[in-house]
């Protein structure tokens, strides 16, 4: 489909906006890793970033597809269930001469370059470069490009709203479970796998406090991510779920007060708990609620868009310290909380706050996607059961096979030595001096 | 207990995506949707218990 020229320009601006996600998801991974890691965790970032968006151009966007795309479909019930698509391998079959499924596969190069950066933040410190790249290439090669499909594609969670009377079918207009909660569970599953950083428990099982390097870097990371949230939501929404393009300025105001009231409820709970504001937890708190707000961003009232931050705000800030301390999950830069919770949340919130003009895009060929919002909690709970049933563990079993044949976490000594000196033989910060003491009592 | 955690996670989402295709009546789809978010709820649960917590090793 032919997209008309004003609306090419404004989704080309969109989409210009988007790789300022990654730039400030990798500034904040960093900031919250250690000095001696720092520039392994950019290049990281970068190679990660490269990998993804390589793989996913070879075969990710082929079994992605796009709405209308030739698809591999089975029926059951007398109805047709679209569940993996079959297109070209190399984008080969694409015209780029103003089509929406042009924008869509660029769109979705920053996409799965988000997607794959997340377990970064949840590996931080012990995570080899030639694993994490190993990693990434099943991430955006095939579990990414799979989940997307059902929910972006026409496959078969879109066609809940046609097939099953259940809404509009699986609704994530930015992706707060096709970007986030795909990362943020395969940061589960690794973080599960490579086990925590030497020194994070003492022998009695408490853990210890290592803080972020870098405060600023942080922070300035949440900055960007704000600019880049703003064009990957609304983008994602009139390219995958049909919203107008008029929508962008709702859609920009729920983006922003979601992650305003995220971060505010963060800095008070910590303030409130620890006598202090922590400067980590609100970070995190912060992209929590640009996540909440991606799957609902163009169907909410600015008013819910503030409740769904809150919400996120909490939930971060209270799981953060759930995963560390009674669960044993060492996530320094809080990926598993802020992207898997919070994409979850923003999932569900959809089901609770939306509400949805007609028609919205059509992923049936034959009708309009979905006639009521009656259903919609349904199909969001079915989306995020996929999430928790389908997704983590495919993730996991293909990390765990990796992890048999390239052993993913890197060797004691190199943990000792930092990174950025053991994998890169210099460090990012030359001038500091490492203390080495930290490691006399423990591992 | 792990893989376990694991084929409970499938056998729920399974149950899940069988209830949606292949069940037609809106009360008993419901129902067993939430069996198997009921069935994936036990296996995460078992998937977490079974991750020994973290205790650090001695020099």
């Amino acid at each position: 489909m032919l997209l008309p020229i004003t609306e090419i320009v404004l989704i080309v601006v969109l989409i210009l906006l988007a790789p300022f996600t990654i730039a400030g998801l990798s500034l904040i991974n960093t900031g919250l890793g250690r000095s001696r890691s720092a520039a392994h965790s950019l290049l990281s970032s970068l190679c990660i970033f490269a990998v993804a968006s390589g793989v996913y151009v070879i075969c990710g966007f082929a079994w992605q597809g796009y709405i209308g795309a030739p698809a591999h479909t089975f029926a059951a019930a007398g109805r047709q269930w679209n569940w993996l698509g079959h297109g070209p391998f190399f984008l080969r079959g694409i015209e780029f001469n103003g089509t929406s499924i042009s924008f869509a596969a660029w769109l979705q190069i920053f996409s799965v370059g988000l997607a794959s950066l997340i377990p970064l933040g949840a590996c931080l410190d012990r995570w080899r470069l030639s694993a994490a790249c190993a990693s990434t290439a099943l991430l955006a090669g095939w579990t990414y490009p799979l989940f997307a499909h059902w929910v972006w594609a026409g496959g078969w969670l879109a066609q809940l709203g046609i097939n099953a009377a259940m809404g509009h079918g699986v609704i994530d207009a930015g992706g707060s479970g096709t970007i986030h909660a795909v990362g943020g569970l395969t940061a589960l599953a690794l973080a599960w796998i490579l086990g925590p950083r030497r020194g994070k428990y003492s022998l009695e099982g408490m853990p210890t406090a290592i803080p972020g390097h870098n405060a600023v870097l942080v922070l300035f990371g949440c900055f960007l991510s704000l600019f880049g949230w703003l064009g990957l939501n609304s983008a994602g929404a009139i390219l995958f779920t049909g919203a107008a393009p008029g929508r962008i300025a709702l859609i920009s105001i729920n983006t922003t007060l979601s992650a305003a009231a995220a971060v505010l409820v963060a800095v008070v709970i910590t303030g409130v708990r620890f006598g202090r504001p922590d400067v980590s937890i609100s970070a995190n708190g912060w992209v929590g609620g640009l996540v909440a707000s991606s799957a609902s961003c163009a169907f909410i009232a600015p008013a819910s868009a503030i409740l769904i931050g809150a919400v996120a705000g909490a939930l971060v800030t209270y799981s953060v310290e759930w995963f560390e301390l009674h669960l044993g999950v060492d996530d320094p830069g809080g990926a598993i909380s802020v992207h898997a919770l919070g994409g979850i949340w923003g999932l569900l919130a959809v089901a609770i706050f939306a509400s949805f003009p007609v028609p919205l895009i059509d992923v049936g060929g034959g009708g309009l996607k979905g006639a009521s919002d009656t259903g919609q909690a349904l199909a969001q709970i079915v989306a995020v059961a996929t999430l928790i049933g389908f997704v983590l563990p495919l993730t996991y079993g293909l990390n765990f096979a990796l992890n048999r044949i390239w052993p993913q976490r890197v060797a004691l000594e190199g943990e000792r030595q930092g990174l950025d000196l053991y994998e890169l033989g210099g460090g990012a910060y030359p001038d500091f001096v490492t203390h080495s003491e930290e490691f006399g009592q423990f591992r | 207990m792990k893989l376990a955690g694991f084929l409970l996670l499938l056998a729920g989402w399974v149950i899940v995506v069988t209830a949606v295709i292949l069940l037609i009546p809106v009360n008993a789809r419901t129902i067993f949707l939430f069996a198997g978010v009921a069935v994936e709820i036990v296996g995460l649960t078992l998937v977490i218990r079974s991750n020994p917590l973290a205790v650090g090793e001695k020099d």
